[in-house]
C-alpha cells in the first residue's frame, strides 16, 4: 500500500472557467522522496494542501485522496483531525511565518499532542525533546522564542513537530527556499537521515529542479493543473520527454553552462479564467500543432521506460534532449 | 531596439575606466561589522556579481552605495565624484540617481499600488528632467523592457509578477543611471520569467552600456550575468575576480563550499553539512 495515493483529482474554484488541478494521479511508496515540481500557479502546492483537506473556501473536488489507505476528501471533523496531528505532517516554507513568536518553541511542539491526543505534558515534552535531538537540537531550544533561533534552526524546530505525531507521510512545501545554500543542504540531508530511520514518506514540493533531481527517487512536473511528466528523477532530467520539462531545465540558469542569453520560455502560464482545450503547454511550445490545440494529450509510458509518463502529442520529437532547440544554452 | 539614442548613450563612458569604485567600506551594527573593509570597483559597462549568504553584509553594501545606508568610513565614487557623504540638498540627491538607481527583489512591494506604470516612468522623468515632452521618452522605456504600450495605463495589480519586475526595470533606466544595483532582483520569479528578464537585462546592457551590479545568492545567475565577481562572508570579501576563473577553480574554501551547496544530480547533503561545520 502506497503512503500517498492521488488518483483523478480534479479541484475547482468559484468564479474559474477551468478546474485548478485537473486529473492529478500521483502516488508516494514509504521511505520514497517523491518531488513535486512546477512553477507559480501550477498547482503543486494546492495538491499538497489537498493531501490534507486545506482546501480554499467553495472549492469542489473529483477523485480520491487516500494517506495510508484512508481517502482524505471524505473524512469527518474527527477523522481529519487525527490525520493532520498524526498520519500526515506539513513543512512550511517559511518557519518565521508559521510559528507563533510569542510561545516557546516547547509550548509549539507539545500543543498537538496535549491538546490533539490528550498526551499528558510530561510525556510530551520528553517526545519534544527526542524529536529535537533527532533534527541536531538540543533540549534547550525548548525554553526558548522563535525570534532566538536561526531560520535553518527554525526550520529544524517545524520539521521536528512535524515528527511529533510519528507521520506515515511528510509534505514539505519548498522547505528551503527561505534557507541559505549551505542551509539548505543541511535541511536536505535531515530530512534524508529521518526517512531512513522513521520509515516516512516524503513529498517534497519545489520550483527548484535542480533540487528535486538532488533529493528525489522520482519527480512529477507540473503545468497548469495537470501532470506534464513523471519518472525517476535521474531519467527525467537526463531525457525529459515533455517540451515543458526540457524548456524549464534550459531556462534555468546553471553553473556548467556557457555564458550568454538562456533559452527563455516566452508567454506566460493560462489563465485560470480562460477555458483549455488541447494542451495546455500548446501556445508556447516550439513542437505545437494542430492536434496539440484540438486534443488534450493521454499521459503515457516512454517506449522501454514504464515508469517515465509523460503527456505530449510529440514526445517522441524529444528522443534525444540536444536535438531540442529549446536546451542549446547547456550545450 | 534600433534606438539611435541608445547608441549615443553607449558612448558616454569610455569602457575600462571604472565607473564606481568602492574603497575601504566600513559598517557596524553595535558590535556587529556588517561592512568590514569592502573595496572593489565596476567598470563602465561592465557586470559585477556580489555573492554571499544571509547576514554576508551584500545588501547592505549595495544599500551604501545607493546612499539608502551610510558608511562608517569608506569611500564610494561613482564617475570620479566622492558619494560617500549624506546627502542634504535636493540637488544632491538628484545628482546621486541620476548616477546610480536600484531595482528590488519583491516587485511587489517596490511598486506603488495606485499608480499607473505610465504614472510611475513619468515621475522621475518629470523630476530630473523637467520641461521636456515625456511621453515618448515613456513608450520607449515600454519598448526597451517588453511591455507593450497597451499596458501603460495598467495598475501593479493587473500584473505578473515578471511584468512589475520589468517596470521597476524601465523606472530604474528612465533617468539614464551609469550604475543599476540589482539586489535578488531574479530571485522571487519563476525560471521561465526569470530567464526572461536575465536576458532582458543582458540586451540593456548592451544597447546602454549601463553597468551592473547583481546581488544575488544564486551561483548559477552569478554564472550567467556577471564578468567579475566578488565572493563576500560575514562582512568580508573572501574571494574576487573573474567570474569564469572564480567558478572554475575557487580559491577560497567557503567559496568551494557555496559551489558544493548548489543542488544536482549526485549532490551530497551530509558532506555539505560536515563542511560547513568545519568552516
Amino acid at each position: 500500500m502506497n503512503t500517498l495515493e492521488i488518483q483523478g483529482l480534479r479541484l475547482r474554484l468559484p468564479r474559474t472557467a477551468r478546474p485548478v488541478l485537473d486529473g492529478v494521479d500521483l502516488t508516494v511508496a514509504a521511505r520514497e522522496t517523491v518531488a513535486l515540481v512546477g512553477e507559480s500557479g501550477s498547482g503543486k502546492t494546492l495538491t499538497s494542501r489537498t493531501v490534507l483537506s486545506l482546501l480554499p473556501p467553495g472549492a469542489v473536488t473529483e477523485g480520491t485522496v487516500r494517506v495510508a489507505g484512508d481517502d482524505v476528501l471524505t473524512m469527518t471533523p474527527d477523522q481529519l483531525r487525527r490525520l493532520r496531528s498524526g498520519t500526515a505532517a506539513m513543512v512550511f516554507q517559511d518557519p518565521r511565518a508559521s510559528i507563533n513568536p510569542l510561545r516557546r518553541v516547547g509550548d509549539f511542539l507539545t500543543e498537538g499532542l496535549r491538546l490533539g491526543a490528550g498526551v499528558a505534558k510530561a510525556e510530551a515534552t520528553a517526545r519534544a525533546a527526542e524529536m529535537l535531538a533527532s533534527v541536531g537540537l538540543t533540549s534547550a531550544a525548548l525554553r526558548q522564542y522563535p525570534g532566538q533561533l536561526s531560520g535553518g534552526m527554525l526550520q529544524r524546530v517545524m520539521i521536528a513537530a512535524a515528527l511529533m505525531g510519528d507521520p506515515a507521510l511528510i509534505l514539505a512545501d519548498e522547505p528551503t527556499t527561505a534557507l541559505d545554500v549551505t542551509t539548505q543542504a543541511e535541511v536536505v540531508a535531515l530530512l534524508g537521515d529521518l526517512r531512513e530511520r522513521f520509515g516516512t514518506g516524503l513529498l517534497f514540493v519545489t520550483h527548484d529542479l535542480g533540487l528535486a533531481a538532488a533529493i528525489s527517487d522520482r519527480v512529477y512536473v507540473m503545468y497548469a493543473g495537470r501532470i506534464a511528466e513523471t519518472g525517476p528523477a535521474e531519467a527525467l532530467f537526463a531525457r525529459p520527454r515533455h517540451p515543458y520539462t526540457a524548456a524549464l531545465l534550459a531556462s534555468t540558469p546553471r553553473l556548467d553552462a556557457a555564458r550568454g542569453r538562456l533559452a527563455a520560455i516566452d508567454g506566460q502560464p493560462p489563465d485560470l479564467h480562460e477555458e483549455l482545450t488541447g494542451c495546455p503547454f500548446a501556445p508556447r511550445c516550439r513542437h505545437a500543432t494542430d492536434v496539440c490545440r484540438e486534443t488534450a494529450p493521454q499521459q503515457l509510458p516512454v517506449p522501454g521506460e514504464p515508469a517515465h509518463l509523460v503527456s505530449c502529442h510529440h514526445s517522441d520529437q524529444l528522443e534525444d534532449r540536444h536535438q531540442f532547440e529549446g536546451s542549446t544554452a547547456d550545450e | 531596439m534600433s534606438d539611435p539614442k541608445a547608441h549615443e548613450r553607449t558612448g558616454r563612458d569610455a569602457p575600462g575606466r571604472p565607473v564606481l569604485e568602492v574603497t575601504g567600506l566600513h559598517r557596524a551594527y553595535g558590535t556587529v561589522r556588517a561592512v568590514d573593509d569592502v573595496s572593489f570597483s565596476l567598470a563602465a559597462g561592465a557586470s559585477l556579481g556580489i555573492v554571499g549568504e544571509s547576514g554576508s553584509g551584500k545588501t547592505t553594501t549595495a544599500r551604501i552605495i545607493v546612499g539608502l545606508e551610510r558608511a562608517d568610513s569608506g569611500r564610494v565614487r561613482i564617475n570620479g565624484r566622492d558619494r560617500t557623504g549624506h546627502r542634504r540638498g535636493r540637488n544632491e540627491r538628484l545628482a546621486r540617481a541620476k548616477d546610480v538607481q536600484m531595482v528590488f527583489q519583491d516587485p511587489f512591494l517596490s511598486l506603488d499600488p495606485r499608480i499607473s506604470v505610465a504614472t510611475a516612468l513619468r515621475e522621475p522623468l518629470a523630476l530630473h528632467f523637467p520641461g521636456r515632452d515625456h511621453a515618448a521618452r515613456v513608450a520607449e522605456l515600454l519598448d526597451q523592457v517588453g511591455l507593450g504600450r497597451r499596458l501603460a495605463e495598467s495598475l501593479p495589480r493587473q500584473l505578473s509578477g515578471g511584468q512589475r519586475q520589468r517596470v521597476a526595470i524601465a523606472r530604474a533606466l528612465a533617468v539614464e543611471p551609469a550604475v543599476l544595483v540589482l539586489d535578488e532582483a531574479v530571485a522571487a520569479l519563476d525560471v521561465s520569467v526569470q530567464a526572461q528578464i536575465l536576458n532582458l537585462l543582458a540586451d540593456i546592457r548592451e544597447q546602454t552600456g549601463v553597468g551592473y551590479l547583481f546581488i544575488t545568492h544564486d551561483l548559477g545567475v552569478v554564472a550567467c550575468v556577471t564578468d567579475e565577481v566578488v565572493v563576500m562572508r560575514e562582512g568580508r570579501i573572501v574571494e574576487a575576480g573573474p567570474t569564469t576563473r572564480v567558478l572554475a577553480a575557487p580559491q577560497h574554501p567557503y567559496t568551494r563550499l557555496l559551489l558544493e551547496s548548489v543542488p544536482r544530480p549526485g549532490w551530497n547533503p551530509h558532506h555539505i553539512a560536515a563542511t560547513r561545520r568545519a568552516l
